[in-house]
């Protein structure tokens, strides 16, 4: 059967990644004055912005990836050559 | 306190309506970049400032998204064997010395020349580049369409060929993606140029790009690819310099990032469905009708600073409207081609599938 060589979708995983990543916009934006507030100084507070970013990424990086592959797009099976 | 009551001047109040606009634009932006290696800048930092956010928060903002985005591009084709991270790091290191010096000499053209004149310096900058490069990347992408070989493997130009067999002992290092040693005398002005444009016109890439391609002799794929590696690089170090200053908008940046993390995974799937010379058909397409864009500007520009007669509110408004559509079509362009070939590529590889699942049934 075709069907058994299927992987498993990452269902869970998206729908964890889902939550959190949700869960981060909702704080990001209901407390955007505070959060704005630290990052509008600059100085040693550089650092919030750089790691806001890297966390974001994260999480709702894995979740977009995992997103296409629940929806069944995902990289040509027979990959191209590229030396 | 005071400090704070500054800062908050520079961030807009966020409404439903910009929220869902920076989203979309985002993931289009996302999905040409994850694609070509770029893209996208060139729409959203003017698309932010139409909506009331300062010039320098609105390029602060769009690099603090850019950097994430690349990185999560960059690793999801490193997974397709398509990146070659020392390669990145090597040009993203001097792109960022090119950021540096770009933005010291746009300061300078403002002091000297204005707001009017730090503007035309940048639409001619625009024009003339993608005029040359993007002119050139359609025309070797139109070739090897005529040819008939766009399943053959890339050429390498004859001016690589050259780069690769120049050996200055003490500056040879190994590339994977060209596959020989170069030196990093020719890539460091490559890296420096990059970052040069990235500071000038916000998308490095158009330059980025074609040179890893026609004079270091790399596959368009790896190119495209290698290019995230230097954007993560070159964004992260420039969003740290504005974050000092306090001028980047979190809000907006993870916005955009939101959406362009949708679309630069999808792009990045896309580019195991085509054929290597649809990169530059998206590149020099998108390159070519965005100097259409820029071009209507010139003129507008000239008339501030008095070089050219005078030209009426209502056209330069009329003249700004037809070169932001411009820019849109640009984009929505690129991630309509880029949609198509992946689509065509997928049902091409379906029909392969079933046509193979027939023959072992036989």
């Amino acid at each position: 059967m075709a069907e058994s060589k299927v992987r498993k979708k990452p269902v869970g995983k998206m729908l964890l990644m889902g939550v959190i990543s949700v869960a981060l916009y909702a704080l990001l934006l209901s407390k955007q004055d505070v959060i704005n507030g630290y990052i509008g100084q600059g100085g040693m507070y550089a650092f919030l912005p750089i790691a806001t970013a890297f966390i974001f990424s994260f999480v709702h990086g894995s979740f977009t990836g995992d997103f296409w592959t629940v929806m069944g797009i995902e990289a040509a099976k027979k990959k191209k050559e590229v030396k | 306190m005071h400090d704070i009551a500054n800062a908050a001047a520079n961030f807009i109040n966020l409404d439903t309506a910009n929220i869902i606009y920076l989203f979309l634009v985002g993931f289009v932006g996302g999905l040409v970049s994850g694609f070509i290696g770029s893209g996208g800048a060139f729409v959203l930092t003017p698309a932010m400032m139409s909506m009331g956010v300062p010039g320098l928060v609105a390029v602060a903002s769009n690099m603090c998204h850019k950097f994430p985005k690349a990185l999560i591009g960059a690793l999801k084709r490193a997974k397709y064997g398509q990146v070659d991270v020392k390669l990145g790091i090597v040009l993203g290191i001097s792109a960022e010395a090119g950021v540096l010096y770009g933005a010291h000499i746009q300061e300078g053209i403002k002091k000297s020349f204005g707001e009017a004149g730090s503007n035309l310096y940048v639409s001619t900058a625009f024009v003339i580049i993608l005029a040359i490069v993007g002119g050139f990347v359609l025309l070797d992408a139109w070739k090897t369409y005529k040819s008939g070989n766009s399943n053959a493997e890339e050429k390498v130009t004859k001016l690589a060929k050259w780069v690769q067999s120049i050996n200055i002992p003490g500056t040879m290092v190994y590339f994977k993606s060209i596959n020989a040693k170069v030196s990093v005398l020719f890539t460091i002005p490559l890296g420096f140029a990059t970052g040069m444009l990235a500071a000038t016109i916000a998308v490095g890439g158009f330059v980025g790009v074609p040179s890893m391609i026609y004079v270091l002799g790399a596959p368009s794929l790896m190119a495209s690819a290698t290019e995230l590696v230097i954007a993560f690089v070159m964004g992260l170090g420039g969003s740290f310099k504005y974050a000092l200053s306090g001028l980047v908008d979190i809000r907006l940046a993870m916005i955009i990032l939101a959406g362009s993390l949708f679309g630069i995974q999808l792009g990045a799937i896309g580019t195991t469905y085509v054929k290597p010379f649809m990169i530059k058909v998206v590149m020099g397409s998108i390159m070519v009708t965005v100097l259409f864009s820029r071009a209507l500007m010139v003129p507008v520009y000239m008339s501030q600073l008095g070089l050219i007669t005078e030209i009426a509110a209502d056209t330069t408004k009329m003249l700004k409207s037809v070169s932001y559509g411009i820019m849109i079509f640009a984009l929505a362009m690129g991630a309509f081609i880029v949609l198509k070939a992946m689509w065509q590529g997928r049902r091409e590889q379906r029909l392969a599938a079933q046509e193979a699942l027939g023959h072992s049934k036989v």
